[in-house]
Parts: structure tokens; C-alpha cells; sequence
């Protein structure tokens, strides 16, 4: 069964379109991601689903119901926003309350779900204060609270972390995690920080203007990314690209790149490269080793930039075959500027994409 | 590395010029009090000042002497001998035309007129300011634009045509007639301020509140309105000043037993029987202008911060 269904939804403001007959299938309990550059559509698709955007185009079904001409309030959906949007004037308690009043609950059945809510987020000693003397975890906790009272199937989240600061986006994210894994509800999150999506997601929905590049969960969004956007996209320091030609030698299939040459012999769908057919190479910092030994090609020779140690590993800027690339190493491992080394590459977890149309071969 | 590096070089600066830290300037930069900036900026805040209070204490002076003493002496110098006698006729006896009642008839016609006058046209005006901010109804911009060309044209213009559509209403010469049309003269100005104010706000609050299950009126009355007391009182100021001034309507839309309290000052002034009765005149007129300048002193500060608070969201 599914909780939330976009079906062919399009979304234009006068003349431009921001939304493009996207579909898009979440299920139950699921907690899925939206990620994508400033500006792709992402708060547009979240507001739709809202009912906060009326849609130009296309169907919206919650919970198998078709709510497309319904108000936000008859969706059985919470929402938290970037900005906390706490009514200022209310305290923390009428803010969690307010929908509850609306609503006309009665007042026993409002202080139970108020008391419930707090509890679970750990704001009871601030419900009587003001959203001004809350910091902005608090702040955010009392939007979560907001969506929690309302004991919604869905949980619509914009950009909630992206005001705080590193440390309590942190804390925030875990809690938001064990929030889902205690209350099992349906959860659209949208975000672009890649490290919340790749930690809290179930499904990653890649957009890019309006459009999903790739849906999938987060391993293999960042294993066997669709595409060269996704690809580029996820992962930081991003993908190292190598643009090339499929060639034959010593009966074995290649790919030469600016006189390099890489086997892709081990490469799982190396059946699809054909011969002359113009192919860009991906690979991860991670997914590529600095040699001592001397062993591996003696072609992939490289000179070190740069060295970014982290703590836990390291991170190298190399010249190869011509440009620059990043290395991920064991952070004990330390190499002076300008000292040369000999890569080897795994080919077992490469991506290999097809250079005029970018799709992943 | 490289913080003990900086650490090294303060150590040996410190050693060359022991007492660096203990000699220099230390603490908040002294300023003079009598610099030339401060001469200027002062001197032109008191020129400007005196320009406009002098006006006002010779009024005031003026009011409180009897005539005998306004004939022989001069008009800033303080009265001998304090009188409230011109106050009281300005207030109860002197003639407005017809009848010989003072400024108090004129002062009740108008707090008749700007009382429903203000709170017509601040309730419509931020109602309408908020449906266009905030519900971008079809039509919005069309209305808005509408509104916005109405601010533009003279009032003089859209006189005779008011006269006829009051007439045929039957409420020409009536009081009602008057506060119509000052609640449509406000509106353009007002909505557009309301307008701006609301657009200002966060708009995640008022998508928070429709979540939430807030209709139109449930977001006005619970978010919008605890939110925006600055603004009101901006408003409020605008109209209780500009409809409490205001000569020419009331000339026109009114009859004399209904005449504001400006229209009666203005009577009051310009008579020409008798002889003039300066400090009358001078009550009289500071008796009128009393209603905007308790205004101005009660929310003076209100003012600045719904202006302010306007400018830089809006
Ligand atoms: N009210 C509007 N009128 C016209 N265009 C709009 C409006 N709201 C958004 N857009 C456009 O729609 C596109 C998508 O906006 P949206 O807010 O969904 O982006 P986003 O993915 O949420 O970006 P961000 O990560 O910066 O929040 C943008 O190009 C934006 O300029
Ligand atoms: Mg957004």
C-alpha cells in the first residue's frame, strides 16, 4: 500500500514550469529524501503535496485517497519548516496546541497529546515560555512537537536543520531518526545536505529542475549513481570523471583516457561498451588506491598537490593523466607535496557512463 | 605549527616595547563634546526647532493674554496677567456663522466623523491588505493595481461626481455620507501600507497556520492581527490626523450643524463682523489642533517602529 502518490503532477508558475509530470510512489512508514540543488523544485513538490500550492496539472493520493482539490488540513499531513514558523505570539504550549483548538478537540484530549509530545521531545520544562527565549534546536523540536499533536500519517519536512549549527544538526538528525523508527509514519524530507539524506533516508529521490533523476535508496545512490549529475552530486568530494573511448588491446576491452589506459575487464556491464563509443569513468576518492609498493600499473603514475589530513583519513589532490583528482587514504598515511605515486583503480565498483547521453552504462 | 609561530613573535614585540599594552590608548575613544560636527548638527537642530516652536509659543501667549494687553504690547512677550477667558469662548461662545456656540458643537461633529471614520476604513483596509498579501485571490493584481491608480488620482477631481452618487444614496449633507467617504479616500493608502506589512511577515507562518487547519479568518484574527500592532498604529495615527485636518470634505460633503471641527475654526477666524479676537483665534486654533498632537505625543514611538519595521520589511 502506498502513503503518499504523485501522479503526473506539473506545476507552473505563469510561465515557468517548475514541475514536469513527475510521479512519484512513497510507502508506508517510508522515510524518503528529497534532494537536489538550491532552485530544482523540491519545496514546490513538498508544498503540492501539502496542499499549500494548488497544482497545475496531475493527481495527489495520501493514504490510496485522492486529495488533489483537498485543504492541507484534510491530508492528514504535519509540516516543519527551514524557518520554525512558531506562531511568536503564542506560548510553546498554544503553539503545539493551535491546530488542536481549530479543530475544536476537546481540552482533555488537547492536554494529553500536548503532554504525549512534549515528552517525546523533551520540551516540557519549556512549555510555558515564548518561541523568542527558545534557541533554534528548541525552536525546531517545538515545530516537530506541532506536527507530532496532530497524529498525522504524514510528516513533511523542508529543510528543517539547515538554521542550525553543525553540532545540533547532528544531534537533531539522530533524534529525527528515532523519531521515525519509534512512530513508523510516512516521512517526506527535503534537504540539501547530502550527509542528512545519505544517513536518515529509506529512498533518495534525486531532482534536478523539476525533474527525478534517480529514486533509489541511498547505497545505491552513491554506489551506482543513474547518471553523471547524480553521480557529481553525491559524494564529497565529488566523483573523480575521466573522459575516454572504449578500445580493444591485447584483446582485452579498455578505455584510453588522454594516454592512459584503464582494464575494464572486471567492470560489472562491460558487455554494453562498444568499441569507439565516447565514455566518461567515474570513480570515488575512495574507490581508488595509492600504491607503495610499486605494484599495480606502472602507467597510473601521479604526482601529489595537495594533502587535506581529516583525523580519520586523508585526503589527496593528484595530477593525473592530465588533471586533478582526489584520493581518500588511511588518515596515518602521509605524503609530501610533489612526491609521486602509482594509483590503482577498482574497477569492480567504478561507473562507467555513456559521454553524449550521461546515462550509466 | 603555525600558531606557535604567532606565539613566538608577540613574545619577542612584547619584550622590545615593554610597556606596549599598559602606555597606549586603552578603552572606549574619548570624544569631545564641543567638536565642530557636533556645533553644526546641533546649532541646525536648534534653528529648525525654534522655527517651529515659535509659531506655537506665541500662540500659546497670545491665548492667555486679554485683548487690551495684545493692542499695546508685543506679541512674544508673556501675558501680565494669565486668562483662560479667550479658551472658554473659544470652546463655548464664540460664532461659527449661525449659531453662537464655540468650537464644541464643531469638536463632537468631528470626533463623530474620525472615531468610525478610522476604525471603517483601518478594519477594511487591513482585511483587504492581507487577502492580497497573503490569499492572492484571482483578480489580486488587477484589484491591487486598481487601488494603487485610485491613490494617484486628485481628490479634487472625483468631488462632483462623490456629490451625486452621496446624493442619490441619500446620505449627502449626513455624517454617514462623510465617513463613506473617508474610508474610501483611505483605502488605497492604507492597503497598500497593510499590504507590505503582511507581505513582510514570514509566509512559512501563515502555511504553518493553514497545516494547522486555520481558515481566512482564524489566521487573521489569531496570527496576523496579535502580530502587527506597529502597523495599526501607524494607521491609526494616519487616519485619526489626516481625517481630523481634513477641511474639504467636510465643507462639501456636510451641512453647517455638521461641520468639523476645522470648517468651524476656519468660521471662527475669518469672521468679519466685530473686531478680531485674536486670542480666541488663537485658543480656538490650539483647541483644534490638540486631537493630533496627543496623538503624536501618546504614540509617537508606536509611529517610528510600525515605519521603521515597514521600511525594512517591506
Ligand atoms: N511563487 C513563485 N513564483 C514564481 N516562481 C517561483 C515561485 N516559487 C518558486 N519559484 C521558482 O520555482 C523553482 C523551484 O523553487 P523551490 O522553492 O521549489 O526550490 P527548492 O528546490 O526548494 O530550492 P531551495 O533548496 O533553495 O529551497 C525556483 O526556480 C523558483 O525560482
Ligand atoms: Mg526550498
Amino acid at each position: 500500500m502506498t502513503s503518499v502518490s504523485v501522479r503526473d503532477l506539473s506545476l507552473n508558475f505563469g510561465a515557468i514550469t517548475v514541475l514536469d509530470r513527475l510521479n512519484l510512489d512513497i510507502n508506508h512508514g517510508e522515510f524518503l529524501v528529497l534532494l537536489g540543488s538550491s532552485g530544482c523544485g523540491k519545496s514546490t513538490l513538498l508544498n503540492c503535496i501539502a496542499g499549500l500550492l494548488d497544482v497545475s496539472e496531475g493527481q495527489i493520493f495520501i493514504k490510496d485517497r485522492n486529495v488533489t482539490w483537498e485543504e492541507p488540513k484534510d491530508r492528514g499531513i504535519g509540516m516543519v519548516f527551514q524557518s520554525y514558523a512558531l506562531y511568536p505570539q503564542m506560548s510553546v504550549e498554544k503553539n503545539l496546541s493551535f491546530g488542536l483548538r481549530v479543530a475544536k478537540v476537546p481540552q482533555a484530549e488537547i492536554d494529553k497529546r500536548v503532554a504525549r509530545a512534549a515528552e517525546i521531545l523533551q520540551i516540557q520544562p519549556l512549555l510555558k515560555r515564548k518561541p523568542a527565549e527558545l534557541s533554534g534546536g528548541q525552536r525546531q523540536r517545538v515545530a516537530i512537537g506541532r506536527a507530532l499533536v496532530r497524529d498525522v500519517d504524514v510528516f513533511l519536512f523542508d529543510e528543517p536543520l539547515s538554521n542550525l549549527d553543525a553540532k545540533l544538526r547532528s544531534e537533531l538528525r539522530v533524534e529525527i531518526k528515532r523519531l521515525h523508527q519509534s512512530l513508523k509514519n510516512t516521512m517526506i524530507y527535503v534537504t540539501h545536505d547530502q550527509i542528512e539524506a545519505l544517513t536518515l533516508a529509506d529512498r533518495i529521490a534525486v531532482m534536478k529542475s523539476g525533474v527525478i533523476q534517480q529514486l533509489a535508496d541511498p547505497m545505491t545512490i552513491y554506489n551506482a549513481p543513474e547518471n553523471l549529475f547524480v553521480a557529481g552530486f553525491i559524494g564529497s568530494p565529488s566523483m573523480n570523471f575521466f573522459r575516454g573511448e572504449v578500445a580493444a588491446k591485447d584483446g582485452r576491452s579498455v578505455v584510453q583516457v588522454d594516454g592512459v589506459a584503464f582494464d575494464v575487464t572486471a567492470y560489472p556491464a562491460r558487455a554494453k561498451l562498444q568499441p569507439g563509443q565516447k565514455v566518461v569513468l567515474g570513480f570515488r576518492p575512495e574507490h581508488v588506491k595509492v600504491d607503495e609498493t610499486g605494484a599495480g600499473d606502472a602507467a597510473h603514475q601521479a604526482v601529489v598537490d595537495i594533502e587535506e589530513p581529516m583525523g580519520a583519513d586523508n585526503l589527496l589532490w593528484l595530477t593525473f593523466a592530465g588533471q586533478s583528482m582526489s584520493v581518500r587514504i588511511a588518515g596515518q598515511r602521509r605524503y609530501k607535496p610533489g612526491s609521486a605515486v602509482r594509483l590503482s583503480f577498482d574497477m569492480g565498483v567504478a561507473s562507467i557512463f555513456d559521454a553524449a547521453s550521461e546515462n550509466r552504462l | 605549527m603555525l600558531n606557535l609561530v604567532a606565539n613566538n613573535s608577540t613574545v619577542t614585540e612584547h619584550e622590545a616595547v615593554p610597556d606596549r599594552i599598559t602606555s597606549g590608548p586603552r578603552g572606549a575613544k574619548p570624544r569631545r563634546t564641543l567638536s565642530r560636527r557636533n556645533i553644526v548638527v546641533y546649532g541646525t537642530l536648534i534653528v529648525v526647532a525654534l522655527y517651529y516652536l515659535l509659531p506655537l509659543y506665541v500662540m500659546i501667549m497670545t491665548s492667555l493674554k486679554g485683548m487690551p494687553e495684545i493692542r499695546v504690547g508685543n506679541i512674544f512677550a508673556p501675558p501680565v496677567e494669565i486668562t483662560f477667558e479667550p479658551w472658554v469662548k473659544a470652546w463655548a461662545q464664540a460664532c461659527t456663522g449661525l449659531n453662537c456656540d464655540g468650537l464644541s458643537r464643531g469638536f463632537w461633529n468631528s470626533v463623530r466623523i474620525t472615531v468610525p471614520s478610522t476604525i471603517i476604513s483601518i478594519a477594511v483596509a487591513s482585511i483587504n491588505g492581507y487577502a492580497l498579501a497573503n490569499w492572492r485571490f484571482k483578480g489580486a493584481d488587477l484589484f491591487f493595481t486598481i487601488l494603487i491608480v485610485g491613490a494617484f488620482i486628485p481628490y479634487q477631481v472625483m468631488i462632483y461626481p462623490i456629490v451625486i452618487v452621496l446624493r442619490e444614496m441619500g446620505v449627502y449633507g449626513t455624517l454617514t455620507g462623510l465617513i463613506i467617504v473617508h474610508t474610501i479616500f483611505g483605502m488605497p493608502i492604507l492597503t497598500l501600507l497593510f499590504r507590505n506589512y503582511f507581505a513582510g511577515l514570514p509566509e512559512e507562518l501563515f502555511k504553518a497556520a493553514r497545516v494547522d487547519g486555520a481558515g481566512f479568518w482564524t489566521i487573521y484574527f489569531k496570527i496576523m492581527l496579535p502580530m502587527s500592532l506597529p502597523i495599526f498604529v501607524v494607521a491609526m495615527i494616519l487616519q485619526v490626523t489626516g481625517i481630523w485636518n481634513d477641511f474639504l470634505f467636510g465643507v462639501v460633503f456636510t451641512r453647517p450643524e455638521y461641520y468639523p471641527m476645522t470648517v468651524q475654526l476656519n468660521n471662527i477666524v475669518n469672521s468679519v463682523q466685530g473686531v478680531k479676537e485674536y486670542n480666541v483665534n488663537m485658543a480656538a486654533t490650539l483647541l483644534t489642533g490638540l486631537v493630533p498632537l496627543t496623538i503624536y505625543f501618546i504614540s509617537g514611538r508606536l509611529f517610528v517602529r510600525g515605519i521603521a519595521a515597514g521600511a525594512v520589511k517591506g
